[in-house]
């Protein structure tokens, strides 16, 4: 089968999705006549029609309201932010309305929120963002980062099907850079399981979205370099976290490094970090590193970006040092 | 210097009892008007005094004097219609269904209380019988209603929706943003401003510098319409005129609905900011049920045997439903971990907790 970027799989699957289920569609601005900032939703208009594909007034509160309350009546709306970065102006709708809806009022959100999301593009402050840490602190949302194109378009399909909300960040960097083969028929990628993107025997480092491949090509730097066998985690699914196959990799290994590419402070590696203190302390033959962009925001010029990111270099060297503590 | 809402009270004094005359409406629904105007009424007093007896979880939030608003709006709905109720509006939920017990529980915080403890007041829902209520952001119910009609239009029902907001929300995003998106995609939704003269504390000329709420509609490129909320065959008649235009492809029609908070914004507020004398004048002069009492009994020859027979009703059920719900028990704490998600069914504890 052909490969397909990381972008069409996204695409394929929202076109899959309306295929299957009449009470799907899509809202956000400049989607249809335009097929969306970075083309995402390029042809749905085409195939669907602007009713269910609906080109919507800068609005990223009422995209997201109008969004829960189609979700309450048994409509699939997939709600499109331009860039990640403008889920902050629908952040009272997410945490105080859709969060809470089922559990407060038994009114359900079958709905997914999705969006370019992450740097290494100069993007800037307002088109880098990484906001999973707060949507991850907030119970009743789902979030899914996808590193891979098999697992972009798995898991898009399974955040259309779950019966919550599920904040979706596609990762801009990937959009066009990877591509994948997808697995014939119903290809699904469960919510909640972390995969491993490479076994190994040594040190485990934990990762989502781009930052899976910096991890990947760290890993083979340190096998070259070092003769250390690095095991690479996937965590697909940012909440709930699986905590499972975390464990199982610090069981193997006992030397942790987590990578992310948000700021550090109150960020996800922290998280984790906990759960491995309480559940596997007497596990660790070293602290838990994290490789994060220090806690500054994302400045536009590349040698500033470059340095504020994380890069393959920073993930080798606390691999390095949690292999040697 | 006589306020704002002051001079409203003399216009609504000059308007005098005389309502309008809804001609559609049966003697039935006539009398049944009265009754749901009553029973908000008596179930918001018992609520109150079940609040001073500590039984209660959370405030009591009256609506005093704006029961017409609430309960002639929701009766212009039909079965299939949703409303989104707001802290004013116990009328809109009991028209649409929603039972006195229900309330008293949901105000209790009790296990069978429609979320069973997990909300207070109003805060409660029920999409079968189309009601959704609001959440203490103001303004996000706008936005939440103009989703739910527009799935009225995707499916090609000829549905409304109807949602509430105050004189205060309408200086949130929320509203703006609601407002604006129903009015592009012509979603069938009626959106009623109960102008009530305050926001919490804030008089409405600290909130606007617009004069009129419905002037607002001119901008949005919606319908808008303006009412005497105390009237409630006048808040039947421009809601019913906006339903309908809703369902036939009309869009969204703003409503201002003028009327006046008799009460705090709850009950421990002790309305210190309000001008002395301000309501008792509209007690006096502009109560919604004495009015349509006056419409019932002179100009609609209603028998004062039928008035009494609802009073006793009413009372009754009052009576039966806080018996009812004084058998409630209190929510499991452990029951707080289900139903986040539909999967997984249950948060997980930490282990050593």
């Amino acid at each position: 089968m052909a490969e397909i970027t990381y972008l069409e799989a996204i695409r394929e699957a929202l076109f899959e999705e309306m295929e299957r289920d009449p009470n799907v569609f899509c809202l956000g601005e400049d989607i249809g006549v335009f097929g969306g900032a970075f083309k995402v939703t390029d042809g749905l208009r085409e195939r669907f029609g602007l009713a269910r594909v609906i080109d919507t007034p800068i609005s990223e509160s009422a995209i997201v309201g109008a969004a829960a309350g189609a979700a309450h009546m048994g409509m699939r709306p997939v709600a499109e932010m331009q860039f990640i970065d403008f889920v902050a102006n629908a952040y009272d709708m997410l945490t105080n309305y859709v969060a809470t809806s089922r559990y407060r009022t038994g009114l359900v959100c079958p709905m997914v929120v999705r969006g370019p999301s992450g740097g290494y593009v100069h993007g800037g402050p307002f088109h880098s963002q990484n906001p999973e840490a707060a949507f991850l602190h907030t119970p009743g949302l789902k979030v899914v980062a996808p590193a891979t194109a098999e697992d972009a378009k798995g898991l898009l399909k399974a955040a259309i099907r779950d019966n919550d909300c599920v904040l979706y960040l596609e990762h801009k960097f990937l959009y066009r850079r990877i591509k994948g083969s997808m697995p014939a028929g119903d290809h699904v990628t469960p919510i909640g399981r972390a995969r491993v993107a490479r076994a190994g025997k040594d040190v485990t480092v934990i990762s989502y979205g781009a930052m899976v491949w910096k991890a990947l090509d760290a890993a083979d730097q340190l096998e070259r370099e070092d003769g250390l066998s690095t095991e690479v985690i996937d965590l697909r699914t940012l909440a709930p976290l699986d905590d499972e196959a975390i464990f199982i990799s610090l069981k193997k290994t006992n030397r942790v490094v987590i990578a992310h590419e948000d700021t550090r402070t109150g960020g996800i590696a922290g998280e984790i970090t906990a759960r491995i203190n309480e559940s596997c302390f007497e596990w660790l033959d070293a602290p838990v590193l994290r490789v994060t962009a220090h806690d500054v925001p994302l400045a536009s010029a590349p040698s500033l970006e470059e340095f504020i990111l994380p890069q393959t270099a920073d993930i080798v060297a606390a691999a390095r040092r949690a292999a040697r503590y | 210097m006589i306020s704002v809402a002051g001079k409203r009270a003399a216009a609504g004094a000059r308007r005098g009892s005389l309502a309008s005359s809804a001609p559609t409406l049966t003697a039935d629904q006539k009398l049944a008007l009265y009754y749901w105007m009553r029973l908000t009424r008596s179930l918001e007093e018992r609520l109150v005094a079940l609040h001073r007896q500590n039984k209660l979880v959370g405030g009591v939030f009256r609506s005093l004097g704006q029961e017409a608003d609430a309960v002639g709006s929701a009766f212009a709905l039909e079965p299939g219609d949703v409303v989104s109720s707001l802290t004013r509006n116990l009328g809109s939920l009991l028209v649409k269904g929603a039972t006195p017990a229900e309330v008293i529980r949901q105000h209790m915080g009790t296990a069978d209380s429609p979320t069973g403890g997990r909300d207070l007041g109003l805060h409660f829902a029920d999409i079968e019988r189309g009601f959704i209520g609001h959440v203490s952001p103001l303004g996000n119910m706008v936005s939440v209603m103009a989703g739910v009609t527009l799935s009225f239009l995707m499916r090609g029902e000829r549905r409304a929706g109807l949602v509430y907001v105050g004189d205060g929300a309408t200086s949130t995003g929320a509203f703006h943003e609601g407002l604006n998106f129903a009015g592009v995609q012509r979603c069938p939704l009626v959106v009623i401003v109960e102008n009530n003269g305050y926001a919490y504390s804030t008089p409405t000329r600290l909130q606007t510098a617009a004069a009129r709420f419905v002037d607002k509609a001119v901008g949005y490129g919606v319908a808008g319409d303006r009412a005497d909320g105390n009237d409630v065959l006048a808040v039947y008649d421009v809601t019913k005129r906006a339903v309908n235009r809703a369902r036939e492809g009309g869009g969204v029609t703003l409503i201002e609905l003028m009327t006046y908070r008799r009460r705090g914004h709850a009950e421990h507020d002790n309305q210190s900011y309000v001008p002395s004398g301000e309501v008792d004048r509209w007690a006096a002069d502009n109560d919604p049920i004495d009015r349509y009492l006056r419409v019932l009994l002179d100009r609609e020859k209603v028998d004062e045997s039928a008035i009494s027979a609802i009073d006793a009703r009413v009372q009754a059920e009052v009576d039966e439903a806080a018996e009812q719900a004084s058998h409630s028990a209190a929510p499991l704490g452990a029951d707080a971990l289900h139903g986040v998600h539909a999967d997984p069914p249950a948060a997980a504890a930490l282990w050593y907790r």
